[in-house]
């Protein structure tokens, strides 16, 4: 995926990836890590939490904590690559976009997504893409990572009601 | 960016479930906790380009303020604007409540409109529970009588946090007006749940010696607590709850509780000077001290709109029955 990125992206310096908390962010982090060492440049990385955009606003029965976004300013000229783990419905990736927009006007928006598991209801694609998992849409995918859950890195596929 | 994963893991396995917030008391250390890292994602949208999110869009606000208030009311307006919420706001005067109607038809008149959270202040300690537990919109305390004034007490904790980097373990002294002060019971739930020592300072008339059941100290020698205090937070004399008079008057209140210029030299360099406001200068804190650089009042102000957005957006954000 970083090959990918560093492809698509000639000038790393405009380039932002912004991780969708939290395993985003760690994934952000690590592709950040993985470009340096093919590109030898740093790229900037940044925050997007999406709870203040979501579309289900007053229909969970309890709500998890929102974290602090941080993204650099300015945002115009640049190109923010969204970084999140599954990619399922596509409205996270929506929310990120209108999360991003409250920040300032990039040049360009790119997903990136570990796993690509399928069912959109939104007219949304990956740019980049770690696997592509054929999933029936009751099944449930896990994305596990050492430095957030502390135990081997790992994608897990569960049955329905599992 | 890296630094955050371990603030992440924190409080990442509570969900917050409450659809009203009537007081600190009942809530835990680790909800308190939520709210105010909750708040600092509200405060990073004040720093975005566009500072309004559509978290509570479609969602309706009634400020409903039996007893005025001009900071507090417009602090939730600010709130709920920034949210996305459509807001009105009712005062005493143009509320219907005036004409003879009961707090619970106007709540439920208010409820036929489609209400989805009410923010109440009133001058009953207990009118915000009395009305949560019979209307299903959220219901958010804006201070009742003298019983609580939880967004404040939140607020306050979150202006020590931010400031100091912690909670637990500081000193923090609570000066004046215990008595009648919402504030301060807000304060001292809030704060012993975080692991802070509080001492209460006034006259024994404002600051009777029953508060200790509570946890905390109860001293009426302004002079012996200001060394060792990481924090004092004046408390306004509130004129319009005292009956009868509760000092011999305000040049002696000053003279043994004010915070003077001569007095200031006792605190610590780093003593975080607050004050809820409205600020009666000259009486709980020289003039020059309210605007020193130890005073962290007008950060108070700021911090009160990020914590009011999360209490908000937390509360009308989970479905209701």
């Amino acid at each position: 995926m970083a090959h990918e990125i560093v492809e698509r992206n000639r000038d790393l310096s405009a380039l932002v990836l912004a991780g969708i908390p939290a395993r985003g962010v760690a994934l952000a982090e690590r592709l950040a890590a993985d470009i340096e060492a093919i590109a030898q440049a740093r790229v900037a990385t940044g925050v997007i939490d999406v709870s203040m955009h979501r579309d289900d606003v007053g229909m969970r029965v309890s709500l998890p904590v929102v974290r602090a976004s941080q993204l650099p300013k300015p945002l115009e000229e640049r190109t923010v690559v969204i970084v999140d783990d599954v990619l399922f419905t596509g409205r996270t990736c929506r929310a990120a976009m209108d999360a991003i927009r409250s920040f300032g006007r990039p040049a360009c928006l790119q997903l990136a997504a570990l796993v690509d598991r399928g069912h959109r209801d939104l007219p949304i694609r990956a740019d980049f893409v770690g696997k592509n998992l054929p999933t029936a849409r009751a099944e449930q995918v896990r994305v596990r990572l050492a430095e957030i859950d502390q135990e081997p890195d790992g994608v897990w596929l569960f049955k329905a009601n599992e | 960016m890296g630094s955050g994963f371990s603030k992440q893991m924190n409080s990442s396995i509570l969900r917050w479930t409450r659809k009203d917030l009537l007081g600190l008391r009942e809530l835990s250390a680790e909800e308190i906790n939520f709210v105010l890292e909750t708040a600092d994602a509200f405060k990073q949208v004040g720093t975005r380009e566009v500072k309004k999110v559509p978290a509570l869009l479609g969602k309706t606000l009634i400020n409903l303020f039996i007893e005025p208030s001009t900071r507090t009311r417009t602090s939730f307006e600010l709130a709920a604007k920034r949210l996305s919420a459509d807001i009105v706001n009712i005062s005493a005067a143009t509320s219907s409540l005036t004409k003879g109607e009961t707090l619970k038809d106007t709540a439920r008149v208010l409820e036929a409109n489609h209400a989805d959270i009410i923010v109440l202040r009133h001058s009953s300690a207990g009118a915000p529970q009395f009305l949560a537990s019979r209307i299903g919109a959220s219901v958010i305390n804006a201070g009742d009588g003298a019983h609580e004034h939880p967004t404040q007490g939140l607020l306050d904790l979150y202006t020590i946090r931010e400031k100091k980097g912690r909670v637990a373990g500081l000193h923090i002294a609570i000066i004046g007006d215990i008595l009648f002060s919402r504030v301060a019971r807000s304060n001292i739930f809030a704060l012993l749940k975080m692991g802070a020592r509080v001492t209460l300072v006034g006259p024994s008339t404002l600051v009777p010696r029953e508060f200790e059941q509570l946890g905390v100290a109860v001293s009426h020698q302004l002079d012996e607590v200001l060394p060792t205090a990481d924090v004092v937070n004046l408390l306004r004399i509130q004129h319009e709850r005292q009956r009868k008079e509760y000092f011999p008057g305000l040049g002696e209140y000053i003279r043994l509780f004010g915070l003077t210029k001569a007095r200031a030299v006792l605190l610590k360099p780093d003593c975080l000077i607050m004050h809820p406001g409205p600020i009666n200068r000259g009486v709980e804190i020289d003039s020059e001290l309210a605007d020193g650089v130890q005073s962290v009042i007008l950060d108070q102000v700021t911090n009160g709109l990020a914590v009011r957005m999360a209490v908000l957006y937390l509360c009308a954000g989970i479905a209701t029955p």
